[in-house]
């Protein structure tokens, strides 16, 4: 999945010359955390963070005496430089530069311009449709071999009974790195002649005992 | 308290059938009718004749495109590719010849039992047949081509107007007649289920709760697997109770999947007979409480045919009558009659010995996260309750 499919295209941006006032307008309005800071040209030059804004922001303590402090510009308190992504970058990569990074989002830009966004919300909804548990679906887990070619093996079984398969995910196993463990979401009501024929072919089917549990 | 009370039945009710070894299987109402007359609780004259459902009363929840393709894939009119457009032809629902014919006869019988009683010529009307719940407006799915609950609650706001209260203890997710009137406040579904982490359709989480005007009138409480009688009753009778004094609707429907059994093949809840006493008792008391006795109850999943769903759905019929529950040995000539067509051996009582599974050794586990689930569940009409009292 690309960057461009999930990115929001409608950015609210500022300039270093905007007021840290205006921009904590914009955050409360819109329900939103950070802003990119565009140049003219709309070239990404720095980004804020509502932490930013309410750090340069008079505490709620001594607001009367201190309102000059929202006068201040963005260029002042903006985080530079500033990480972004392609719209051709996979959504996935975007995922561990939130990790590695411990950030939230990151400007989207094209020819360094700024051409969407991405927050750790859009990440969020995107794994969710990638585990694909937001269609109807019946969930089975497959511990295989951890070898080459072991994924199309067991996709003919499924594919015998005709069931379609909406979502695949695999993951290590943690007692033997020998073996990992595929998910299946598979759109039927009844996975049992799935589930036989599996074990017939010599699959163990971990679903969906749960542990210390005997079927 | 007696009531007078309406059993909608066709023999043709088993002409909705995929192919011999499918998992749903209409043989079930038959079993479940002869048994409750072998028991003496169903004379002929509470016998309601169903009729079908017209094309215009089905297009209240589908669209014309899907229902003329059911049609045609009945008569063996629509190429593969085009009938998985539609959910048709899949391992599921595969077609089969006069689909519609026979589905909408289904629908029809919803109908019937609703008229019967929101006319006023019964309290309460059963038909097993019904319950369809994983059907979608242009999509046939989970052994459901049309969603006769969704049809029925449709048509009920469409000629009477009643607010509707839609419960579900079908061990999988109500998800067709959720969706249905996701956005409808008139419309409020509450449905008790195993958890979707592994069991079809998948959804069914308890932050489910409807969109637009029709936010707080969807109420999902996923319990988890092998949860037991107790747990299973003590989720199902607080869910029932606050959500009903919430609401207040003028009509209840129930939909009775039989599939929360521990014999079901198709889950892995492990109730016994206790719950389905029980579902129905609490139902049969809520809607003289609060809609003058306005209930219909349909049938669903259940899918161990023999020894299951016949006594799990007799009991609705006696206790809607305001009997009993039925108790003892079952009817002699009932076990005679059908030992010999059936596969396993036929229980001999109403209820399940004690010992009947195998001890579920993460009982307390379970108990205290579906307690946990419940509440999160619940939480909109606590908060409204505590915020009104301030």
């Amino acid at each position: 999945m690309l960057v461009e499919e999930i990115m929001k295209k409608d950015v609210i941006s500022l300039t270093p010359d905007d007021t840290i006032e205006t921009a904590l307008k914009l955050l409360n309005q819109h329900h939103i955390r950070h802003i990119p800071i565009v140049d003219e040209t709309m070239v990404v030059i720095g980004i804020v963070s509502d932490r930013d804004v309410r750090d340069a922001s008079p505490s709620v303590f001594e607001k009367k005496n201190n309102m000059g402090t929202l006068k201040n510009k963005l260029g002042a308190i903006m985080t530079q430089p500033v990480i972004t992504v392609h719209p051709l970058d996979f959504a996935e990569e975007t995922a561990s530069i939130f990790y590695e990074h411990e950030i939230a989002c990151v400007p989207v830009t094209r020819n360094d311009k700024l051409v969407g966004i991405i927050t750790e919300k859009d990440m969020l909804y995107t794994l969710i449709q990638l585990t694909g548990t937001n269609v109807q679906s019946s969930q089975i887990e497959v511990k295989v071999l951890n070898k080459p070619g072991i994924l199309p093996q067991v996709t003919q079984v499924l594919g015998k009974r005709k069931v379609n398969i909406s979502s695949v995910l695999i993951y290590p196993y943690k007692p033997d790195s020998s073996y990992k463990i595929i998910v299946f979401r598979i759109q039927t009501m009844n996975p049992l002649p799935t589930i036989e024929d599996l074990k017939t072919e010599g699959y163990e089917v971990l679903w969906p005992q749960m542990p210390g549990m005997q079927p | 308290m007696t009531c007078n009370t309406g059993f909608v039945y066709a023999d043709s009710v088993t002409s909705y059938r995929f192919k011999d070894d499918h998992p749903f299987n209409q043989m079930r109402v038959v079993l479940t009718k002869e048994l409750l007359e072998a028991s003496g609780a169903l004379e002929s004259t509470s016998i309601i004749n169903p009729r079908s459902a017209t094309d215009d009363e089905l297009s209240l929840a589908h669209s014309r495109k899907y229902i003329d393709a059911v049609k045609r894939a009945g008569k063996g009119l629509v190429p593969g590719d085009e009938g998985l457009e539609y959910g048709i032809g899949t391992e599921d629902t595969p077609v089969f010849k006069d689909m519609h014919e026979a589905a909408a006869l289904l629908v029809g019988s919803t109908l019937t039992a609703i008229d019967a009683v929101l006319e006023g010529k019964v309290e309460h009307a059963l038909n097993l047949g019904g319950g369809l719940h994983h059907g979608f407006e242009r999509k046939a799915s989970g052994f459901c081509i049309y969603n006769d609950g969704a049809v029925g609650i449709k048509y009920i706001r469409k000629n009477y107007n009643y607010r509707v209260l839609y419960v579900d203890t079908d061990a999988h997710h109500g998800d067709g007649v959720q969706w249905a009137f996701y956005n409808d406040p008139n419309v409020c579904t509450l449905s008790i289920h195993e958890t979707g982490r592994y069991l079809f359709p998948g959804t069914g989480n308890v932050n489910e709760r409807g969109l637009k005007e029709g936010y707080g009138y969807s109420f999902n409480v996923p319990i988890d697997a092998f949860t037991e009688d107790e747990s299973f009753l003590q989720v199902y009778e607080s869910a029932f109770k606050e959500v009903v004094e919430y609401f207040k609707p003028d009509v209840i429907i129930t939909q009775n999947g039989a599939d929360a059994h521990f014999l079901d093949p198709l889950t892995h809840l492990c109730g016994t007979m206790n719950i389905f006493e029980r579902i129905p008792a609490l139902a049969h008391e809520l809607a003289h409480k609060y809609c003058q006795g306005k209930w219909i109850a349909l049938g669903g999943g259940g899918y161990d045919i023999w020894r299951v769903v016949p006594r799990a759905w007799s009991q609705i019929w006696s206790i809607m009558q305001g009997l009993e529950p039925f108790k003892g040995k079952l009817p002699d000539q009932w076990l005679k009659k059908w030992q010999e067509s059936s596969p396993v051996v036929l229980p001999e009582h109403w209820h399940d010995p004690a010992d009947s599974y195998k001890p579920i050794p993460r009982k307390q586990e379970i108990t205290e996260k579906n307690d946990k689930i419940l509440e999160k569940s619940l939480q909109l009409i606590h908060n409204q309750k505590k915020y009104n009292s301030l």
